[in-house]
């Protein structure tokens, strides 16, 4: 043992390790102490805290969209309803790879390829927690495709929503408009809350003018979630009480239109690219609202995959192209009932003075030849036979006496040149030119200098001067009230979804359009009335009407035609043929409807327009059954020969 | 008179029971508190994996058929006398020291780390056995030198317990190399470490603290110690599971959400609830009350253990027993500190409750030590 100094004494290690171990005891003692202290600031003192924090934890609120409020013709006709339907929604916050979940969905053919970019991004602007939809409406057998990889889909869920749904397709689509997926550029105009559980805006039209009254209320439900976000029943052995609140239902709106009307309008046009609106002159309703070609407005609330919008886009007639409300084309001859009674205004001319027509119209001393659309002329004209036969050189003479600014002040009062106010967005202004604006809207001296020339075809309503077909509804409106104005109306009255009562929305009076004389609204009314009277450019479209009609017949160059040609339309290609115009009210005396009627390439206002004009006040002003009567009987006529203006 | 016959006949044939299931524990080798505190535990471990489980039946038996195999484990350990363990203990500590060696070489890779040796039949873990054989080593080494150790002695002893340690730190386990620097180091302290060299290790491990942090941890192990300092600073991701267990304690109060209640354990938001962290599950559902019975059963084993090794007669009995018994309490508060957001996330269990089967198996194979040296302490005295 000489290696070892000492010389192990067992007691004595015996009684060191008994110290050790009460040494040892100690610590435990103290860490037990410790450990229940901390156990007591957990459990007692912060015991509250915690309680919230796992209350939140286990809760999730979910939001419940409102059914979307209906919206119903003026007799209750329903033209856009709700029905069920089975969309996909994706919850960022519990996918756990947003960019493979989507590549695989792709590979399921759940999302198209091409919309893969425009799904992630609409993901991304949501909230994580927000279930964002992808597909809207999945087909029985998507349902079943999707059912069977489920499991490999954590975060993606089939939820039974309520879509919207239009069960007469196209009709009154520009008018009714239609609802989409929420886009990212939507999320800028509404509340996140109120939208959390909704899938559908409204995008155009009556649907997006009056989105906060169709929306309604969100409702909410507590659900018991876990941690991965799945709902749950219960928490082991026990279900808690969970909150519920029923959303409110958005209101109904019952529209001015006649969805009958509308159709009888739409089937009237056919495939051709046109605008009609029918206004009660009476207070502004709006009857029928068309633009055709019309398109299927389910699908945008279906969701439209790339190909099929791009397909609606590029279409040539621009089917989403609102012609009523957007659409601005030359008023030609159907403002001259309005440059007539300009003149009357201004004291340019007298009702009964005459001008002889020889076909053209000279400035004294300038060799320029204005033409009538007639060749040879229509010899002597007074005021109403100016207006009935639409003599150019009448109003060409009556114009240049008016003068460009006094005609632009007075022709603005009709609503020409500003939006008409009616309740849906996106009106286009027109243009009612006068030198202030020709300032304005040119950048050099040569170019903003007005031109006398430029005055008498505006007198035609040619040259600068634009309209929509609703502006030129509206004036007709006005002429037929003799210059009371309402601003047009789609929405007549909200029904509210909580207690069913209907309320009105009283018309919007607009100023009124005074004149010194009253009677002068008799004389271009009797021009006007003229127009469907014998030697009128309009009448075979009054033919066995047992009313009487006012109305007056436009065409609108989109072609120039040189000075010394002349307009051939068979040489012109079929897009570049003049746009034809028609606008009317009747009864003449007590009208109850005002039209204007606008047929791109249409070429002859009294061939084109005037007969789709009797069509609609056939089937507003008649009985059905004479109504159909009286349409199969214009249909027979010997179709019109055309060339009239 | 019928009292009279009645209550002694009684007495007596409960005084025989008793005698009799003494006689028998006594020829087993097994000791009836330390048994009977460990039963306590584990039952009270089953009934709380049942429901952190998810009320899955599959996993409360697996779990109760791995309790029995740990009291079969036991009952066979106690078998052997711990002279036969002396012997045998360098052999086991070098045949782990290779098998370590061997993992760190040709080991299975499962969740990031190394730890498993596949032996072709079964899985195995050789870190598990270090727990075990790193202080039997050290007891062995110590025994018949005079304590307090001298320095020579010290540094060699500390060698045989930082070999294994950097072995299996470096698969990376922080928690089970801590468990063996624990067995090992507690033997060293519970032979006398004397003051001056415990004072000087508290200054050696403050100032290698900053060099371990620069030039040893994982990244992963930083983030775990930066992420216990301030867990909100990252709560979905290494954060998550300390805020989560807070709040499962938390939100249990003083007497809890009740068995099978707690919505942080039931809707698993708590994460690894029937492992690691298991007893956030009791303070949820049983609250501070089921904290506090738990910590008392846990106090019995511990307090059995430490008289089995002050009674035991000779000095490596008495440091295994110490030493194993003071490891089991490094469990606990390792576990239940971390869980209580006291210490940082490191993989430790809670002893005997927490769901798995290999640190049952180790922890029972020290109970069997336990008591083969209880059962044998007047063979020796004689």
């Amino acid at each position: 043992m000489p290696r070892h100094s000492r010389l192990k004494d067992h007691n004595a290690e015996q009684r060191m390790f008994g110290r050790r171990v009460v040494a040892a005891s100690t610590v435990i003692f103290l860490l037990v102490g410790v450990l229940f202290a901390r156990m007591f600031w957990l459990q007692v003192v912060r015991h509250d805290y915690f309680s919230e924090l796992s209350q939140g934890n286990r809760i999730r609120i979910d939001p419940i969209p409102p059914p979307r409020g209906l919206i119903l013709d003026r007799h209750g006709e329903p033209l856009a309803l709700n029905r069920p339907a089975y969309q996909l929604e994706l919850t960022r916050e519990q996918t756990p790879d947003l960019n493979d979940t989507l590549a695989r969905l792709v590979e399921l053919h759940l999302v198209a390829p091409d919309e893969v970019e425009r799904t992630r991004r609409t993901i991304m602007a949501r909230r994580p927690f927000d279930a964002v939809p992808i597909r809207l409406q999945l087909s029985e057998e998507e349902l079943a495709r999707f059912a069977v990889h489920r499991p490999d889909f954590p975060g993606v869920e089939i939820r039974p929503r309520l879509t919207r749904f239009y069960p007469h397709v196209g009709v009154g689509v520009h008018a009714i408009g239609y609802v989409g997926a929420i886009s990212e550029k939507d999320q800028e105009r509404i509340d996140e809350a109120k939208y959390a559980g909704t899938t559908l805006i409204g995008k155009l039209g009556v649907e997006r003018n009056f989105e906060d009254l169709l929306h309604g209320d969100t409702g909410y439900q507590q659900l018991l979630v876990n941690a991965q976000g799945r709902r749950v029943d219960r928490v082991g052995v026990s279900a808690p009480a969970l909150e519920r609140q029923e959303p409110i239902a958005g209101d109904d709106l019952l529209l001015s239109i006649d969805a009958n009307l509308q159709r009888v309008v739409e089937a009237a046009l056919g495939a051709q690219r046109a605008a009609v609106v029918a206004i009660d002159p009476a207070n502004g309703d709006v009857l029928a609202f068309v633009s055709t070609p019309t398109f299927d407005p389910n699908g945008f609330a279906r969701g439209l995959t790339v190909p099929e919008y791009r397909a609606l886009e590029d279409n040539i007639d621009r089917p989403l192209y609102d012609r009523a409300l957007r659409g601005v084309y030359p008023p030609g001859s159907t403002i001259k009932p309005l440059v007539a009674l300009a003149a009357l205004e201004y004291g340019v001319t007298v009702p009964e003075n005459t001008r002889f027509c020889k076909g053209v119209w000279q400035f004294p001393g300038s060799s320029h030849r204005y033409r009538d659309w007639k060749r040879g002329g229509h010899g002597t004209v007074d005021m109403k036979r100016a207006i009935s036969q639409s003599c150019d050189t009448y109003f060409y003479g009556v114009s240049d006496q008016i003068g460009i600014d006094r005609l632009h002040d007075f022709l603005v009062q009709f609503g020409l040149g500003s939006p008409t106010g009616i309740d849906v967005l996106g009106e286009r202004d027109g243009l009612v030119p006068s030198r202030a604006w020709k300032k304005k809207a040119f950048k050099t001296r040569a170019l903003q200098v007005w031109f006398p020339g430029e005055t008498v075809i505006a007198g035609i309503g040619q040259g600068y001067m634009l309209a929509t077909p609703l502006q030129l509804a509206h004036a007709a409106a006005t002429i037929a009230t003799r210059g009371k104005r309402f601003a047009p109306r789609l929405v007549r009255a909200v029904r509210s979804s909580t207690t069913g009562q209907v309320r009105e929305i009283p018309p919007r009076e607009l100023p009124e359009v005074k004149v010194k004389d009253p009677t002068s609204w008799d004389v271009i009314i009797g021009g006007m009335v003229g127009v469907m009277s014998p030697g009128g450019t309009a009448y075979r479209s009054q033919a066995g009407a047992p009313y009487q009609i006012a109305g007056k017949t436009g065409t609108a160059q989109v072609f120039t035609v040189g000075q010394n040609e002349k307009y051939d339309e068979s040489e012109v290609n079929e897009r570049l043929r003049d746009h034809a115009l028609f606008i009317a009210f009747a009864p003449a005396d007590a009208p109850k409807l005002a039209v204007a009627i606008l047929v791109e390439n249409g070429r002859s206002g009294s061939g084109t327009a005037a007969p789709i004009a009797r069509k609609v006040f056939d089937a507003y002003l008649l009985p059905p059954a004479q109504a159909a009567a009286a349409t199969s009987a214009t249909e027979t006529a010997p179709p019109p020969t055309g060339g009239e203006e | 008179m019928r009292t009279d016959i009645a209550g002694p006949g009684y007495s007596s044939r409960a005084q025989r029971t008793l005698t009799l299931t003494g006689r028998l524990l006594d020829a087993l080798h097994l000791d009836g508190p330390l048994l009977l505190s460990v039963m306590a535990v584990c039952a009270a471990g089953l009934i709380v994996l049942f429901s952190a489980a998810g009320e899955d039946v599959h996993i409360a038996l697996g779990q109760a058929a791995r309790v029995g195999l740990g009291l079969g484990v036991i009952a066979f350990v106690a078998q052997v006398p711990p002279r036969v363990m002396r012997i045998g203990a360098p052999f086991l500590y070098g045949i782990g020291v290779l098998l370590l060696v061997a993992v760190a070489l040709v080991g299975d890779v499962a969740m990031g780390a190394q730890r498993w040796l596949d032996l072709g039949f079964v899985r195995f873990q050789p870190s598990e056995l270090m727990k075990i054989a790193v202080p039997l080593c050290c007891a062995w080494y110590l025994h018949e030198r005079p304590l307090p150790p001298d320095f020579t002695t010290l540094v060699t002893v500390v060698m045989i317990v930082l070999v294994p340690t950097l072995l299996i730190a470096e698969q990376p386990d922080l928690g089970t190399a801590l468990l063996v620097v624990a067995g090992g180091g507690l033997v060293i302290l519970l032979a006398g470490l004397q003051l001056r060299y415990i004072l000087s290790l508290v200054v050696l491990v403050g100032a290698a603290v900053p060099i371990v942090w620069m030039f040893l941890l994982h990244g992963y192990q930083k983030q775990r110690v930066l992420t216990f300092l301030n867990p909100q600073t990252d709560p979905l991701g290494a954060g998550y599971h300390t805020i989560q267990s807070q709040i499962a304690i938390g939100s249990g109060g003083m007497f809890g959400k009740g068995y099978m209640n707690g919505s942080q354990a039931q809707l698993e938001f708590l994460p690894e609830r029937s492992t690691d962290f298991i007893f956030a599950v009791i303070g949820e559902e049983w609250g501070l009350v089921g904290c506090f019975v738990l910590m008392m059963l846990y106090l019995l084993v511990i307090g059995r253990g430490l008289y089995i090794a002050t009674q035991a007669q000779d000095t490596f009995s008495r440091l295994i027993a110490g030493s194993l018994t003071l490891t089991f309490s490094v469990y606990v508060f390792v576990n239940s500190g971390m869980v209580a957001g006291l210490l940082p996330v490191v993989g430790v269990p809670l002893p005997l409750v927490s769901y798995g089967g290999t640190s049952l198996v180790t922890l029972m194979a020290g109970f069997g030590i336990l008591m083969s040296v209880h059962s044998r302490r007047k063979l020796v005295s004689t």
